[in-house]
């Protein structure tokens, strides 16, 4: 009885006593989520575009942030150390289309799923080599990113939002409108649904892959860049990221595969899912339950939804 | 000429289907197992048996029972660290509570914990396949593996958090902890493994291997000739995670002799399934090579360069490791996708014809 | 030319019948209304221009789609939803049209296969590959072995499947069908891709299969001096609906038919 009680009843009373602080719970989910959002948007980028789901996604933002910090600290001033990672994340994706994805084309999905596990640890190792495996510190002030917090009072108490928070918001905002805009507008856009779809088909009206996986890949790479600095400046960039990124898988299945909103929106509710859950639950079960809650939740909804909130539903034809 | 099945001829259709047809494979294996169980006892060191035979084989038979998971049935797991995990701490609570009975037993009966966690975890396989039941695997793999770091009952609430393997005695020899002698813990482990992988070759070879393979290959003409997915697909599961469960008590108790939790993470889950890809997906051989190699290259690489005169420092062995095996990954899945094995059917099959070209 | 089918050739009582039958797909209705029966012994035909929804009724009569109207009275029993392991037990066994084979294995697998249903040795002589479970193994290898010499695959007995030519991996196919000792057999196209040597093989395999095995036989099939030359009764689909139901000598001359394959819009 006291149990049903302390999993049913106790959390909300707690959440309607200190309003301030499930303010402030909601916000870290919400900030939570947008950046496995991002994390789940490169995902999303590729398997939309190729078909790849790339696991590397995660390692990708770490190698990214790490290149930055590695430039800067080397001595280049910070946007030139942001211009040459740039072109650092376009050779990645060169190198990669190159020496993974065409020797691999027209093998099932499945395969290359694998292969992108071979690349993770390929970057893990390669990353720690020249950069060592030593957490650094984002150069966020020099990039011109805020510092320092909003206070807003409220309900008795106070909620303190990170500037820097706000500004990941925005930017990933802004990321998740242009990429909709260029994959529904534009013919490259097009051309990457049409990869997606069949590679044979892709090629026999023409569409260059080479090409186009290299774009999508940069995009991808891109898109960890930002990941990476907005992630990097809240707490500091090191190899435990990589990990946190396997965060974006749940946050697919929520939002399904091939949907940028979805991404968004999964995000959002595995960010502040995990974040409530812990909060106000996590005591009962004893804490850390953040490490696996995200899974839980997207193995539910895959009993129930396989095809996430906004995926398409395949129908398998005999 | 020298792998010739001609003059072979077999007069029943029993002694047709046995799992080695072949005199030159049987004679193979009697000398394999022959070096194993004498010649390296007698003229191994303590390295060669501690640090290199002993986690080789537990990695082998977690890599058989990952196998028979993904490469026979094709059902992609990502939770095979913690399933050893199961079996680990498993073996660690049924020895302390019942002290008095052999550990042997014990260790067997972890991997039937093991499998009923696989089985449970298993459940979703009938509405969700590929990838999607990899992340419900890795569901289980992240919730086990905070089980043992947070619920202090699987450790008997230890103040480090870590378990210890207690000593334990068979006919009056010490066969676990401290005081056992690396010679009874190979063959401990020999035994276990080599009796295992014949029961598992017995599978894989009749009617259940048969059915895992349908299912792997072509799930709805699988049902249509009669075979019922859910139950296929769970008693994989339940072998697999059984493997597993089995691997992972013999990696405590005979292995490392303690464990702390992070042992049985998500890494612990990719390496076996590195082993399992370039080893050969749907071969048994396969698991054995491909733990040899994933296993066998850190140790390459650690000593070697010294004894070349280079000198290279233990973080940076780790690194070159993970660079390699990533690069062999890629390398393996775009050269030969079946692995190894494969790599060693080409050979047999040059050894059939050589010394002529075809 | 097969002999007549006359009132005696047509061999007894129903076997399968399907009754008022209707299946949509999100909005696209594949089959609408459609009844028909199958006699025990016969060779039936399903013909009809693409997208009949003929491989959508092997479907329904096999357990794939449960349709949204109807059932299906198989040996007296009626059902509306089957699971296709169910009608596998039930003698009901299929080829399909690209083909179904499991391609990790070879022939020979491919058809022990087949025999999965009649294997009941347990779990325990499995992992001792002992006793009971060889014995059993032994006794289906020679019924395998059986149809292996029917079909005239012998060489390609440990090949994998993968690498045969399309028309031996037809065959394979129909031989792990046949390995279920099904009472109606199903076949969706099974001379699609072949050459002219290739469909008189098959042709002469479906008829043997009929008159030694007496299995009972629906067939989706293109080639209408194919359907002509083997079926006892046959029976038309276009657009979902059945417009004609009768001997093959019947079918040729029907109107109805001849216009729903010229594509008159009716």
């Amino acid at each position: 009885m006291h149990l049903i009680y302390q999993i049913f009843i106790d959390p909300f009373v707690q959440m309607g006593n200190a309003p301030d602080l499930l303010v402030q719970t909601l916000w870290e989910g919400l900030v939570a989520g947008v950046l496995y959002s991002l994390i789940a948007l490169g995902f999303v980028l590729i398997f939309k575009a190729s078909g790849v789901f790339n696991f590397a996604q995660g390692i990708m933002v770490v190698f990214a942030a790490l290149t930055l910090v590695g430039f800067y600290e080397h001595g280049i001033p910070a946007y030139l150390a942001l211009a040459l990672t740039v072109a650092v994340m376009f050779g990645l994706a060169f190198a990669v289309e190159r020496a993974m994805l065409r020797p691999l084309v027209n093998q099932p999905d499945i395969i290359l799923f694998m292969a992108t596990f071979g690349l993770t640890y390929f970057l893990i190792g390669f990353g720690e080599l020249v950069f060592g495996g030593d957490p650094k510190v984002m150069i966020a002030s020099q990039l011109g990113l805020p510092k320092g917090a909003v206070e807003i009072k409220m309900a008795g108490g106070f909620v303190s939002l990170q500037k820097i928070d706000i500004a990941a918001a925005i930017i990933a905002s802004l990321m998740v409108a242009a990429l909709a805009v260029f994959f529904q507008k534009t013919r490259v856009g097009r051309a990457l649904r049409a990869v997606a779809d069949s590679h044979k088909a892709a090629l026999s009206v023409g569409i260059s892959l080479e090409y186009i996986w290299v774009i999508v890949w940069f995009a991808a790479g891109l898109v960890a860049l930002a990941t990476g600095i907005m992630w990097g400046a809240r707490s500091e960039v090191s190899f435990a990221l990589e990990i946190i990124a396997l965060k974006a898988l749940p946050v697919l299945i929520l939002g399904g595969f091939t949907s940028i909103p979805g991404a968004i929106i999964g995000g959002v509710i595995i960010g502040v899912g995990e974040k409530i859950g812990e909060f106000y639950w996590g005591p009962l079960l004893g804490s850390g339950i953040e490490t696996w809650l995200a899974y839980v939740i997207a193995l539910v909804f895959l009993l129930f939804r396989p095809q996430g909130l906004f995926g398409e539903r395949i129908i398998e034809r005999i | 000429m020298l792998y010739r099945e001609v003059g072979q001829y077999k007069t029943n259709y029993a002694a047709d289907m046995s799992v080695m047809p072949l005199i030159q494979d049987r004679v193979g294996i009697g000398i394999i197992l022959f070096i194993a169980a004498v010649i390296i006892p007698y003229f191994g060191n303590a390295f060669l048996i501690q640090a290199i035979m002993i986690p080789f084989l537990v990695f082998s038979l977690a890599a058989i029972g990952l196998n028979l998971l993904t490469g026979y049935t094709g059902l992609l797991s990502l939770g095979t660290g913690a399933f050893m995990g199961v079996g680990a701490y498993a073996c660690y609570k049924l020895t302390t509570y019942f002290p008095g009975v052999n550990i042997l037993i014990w260790i067997i009966a972890s991997g039937l914990f093991s499998a009923v966690v696989g089985v449970v975890f298993g459940l979703p396989s009938l509405r969700i396949k590929g990838f999607y039941l990899a992340v419900a695997t890795l569901a289980a793999q992240f919730f086990l593996s905070w089980c043992f770091i947070r619920q202090p009952w699987f450790y008997n609430y230890n103040a480090s958090g870590a378990i210890e393997v207690p000593t334990r005695t068979l006919f009056g020899i010490p066969v676990t902890g401290a005081t056992a002698a690396d010679a009874t813990r190979y063959y401990v482990v020999l035994g276990i493994v080599v009796a295992m992988t014949w029961l598992a070759s017995n599978l894989v070879h009749g009617r259940i291997g048969r059915m895992w393979m349908a299912v792997r290959d072509m799930d709805l003409a699988a049902e249509l000739i009669g075979i019922r997915l859910l139950r296929t697909k769970l008693l994989a599961f339940a072998v697999s995670s059984f493997y597993c469960g089995v691997a992972g008590a013999l990696l405590v108790f005979q292995w490392y002799g303690s464990a702390e939790p992070a042992v049985f993470d998500v890494n612990l889950s990719f390496f076996i399934l590195f082993m399992v890809i370039i080893g050969g997906l749907g071969s048994l051989t396969g698991s054995y090579l491909g733990a040899a190699l994933i296993f066998i290259l850190p140790i390459v690489l650690r000593y070697i360069p010294p004894h070349l005169g280079i000198p290279i420092r233990p973080a940076t062995v780790d690194h070159i490791q993970y660079m390699v095996i990533g690069a062999l990954i890629v390398l393996f899945l775009i050269v030969e996708p079946n692995g190894l094995a494969r790599l060693w059917q080409i050979g047999k099959q040059k050894l059939r014809v050589w010394p002529f070209p075809y | 030319m097969r002999a007549p089918a006359g009132p005696q050739a047509s061999v007894g009582h129903v076997l399968l019948s399907v009754e008022d039958v209707s299946l949509s797909f999100g909005g696209v209705k594949a089959v609408s209304n459609v009844s028909f029966d199958i006699h025990k012994g016969e060779i039936r035909a399903i013909i009809g221009p693409n997208g009949a929804g003929k491989t959508s009724m092997l479907n329904i009569i096999n357990g794939f789609y449960h349709p949204q109207q109807g059932h299906i009275t198989f040996r007296g029993e009626t059902r509306t939803r089957m699971q296709p392991h169910e009608a596998a037990y039930g003698g009901i066994a299929r080829t399909f049209q690209n083909v179904a084979l499991f391609r990790g294995m070879t022939a020979l697998d491919n058809i022990m296969a087949g025999r999965t249903l009649k294997m009941h040795s347990s779990f325990f002589w499995q992992l001792l590959r002992h006793g009971p479970a060889m014995r059993e193994e032994a006794e289906h290898r020679h019924r395998v072995e059986e149809i292996i010499d029917f079909l005239k695959i012998q060489d390609i007995r440990r090949v994998p499947v993968g690498r045969l030519p399309y028309g031996l991996q037809k065959r394979v196919e129909l031989g792990r069908a046949l390995a279920m000792e099904p009472d109606l057999l199903l076949l969706d196209e099974p001379m699609a891709g072949m050459n002219l040597e290739e469909k008189e093989d098959m042709s002469r395999f479906i008829l043997d299969v009929n008159d030694h095995y007496g299995t009972t036989i629906a067939l989706i099939e293109h080639d209408m001096g194919v359907v002509m030359d083997l079926s006892d009764r046959v029976v038309v689909l276009d657009h979902g609906i059945k417009i004609a139901d009768g001997p093959p000598t019947e079918i040729k001359g029907n109107q109805a038919v001849i216009d729903a394959y010229l594509g008159v819009a009716h």
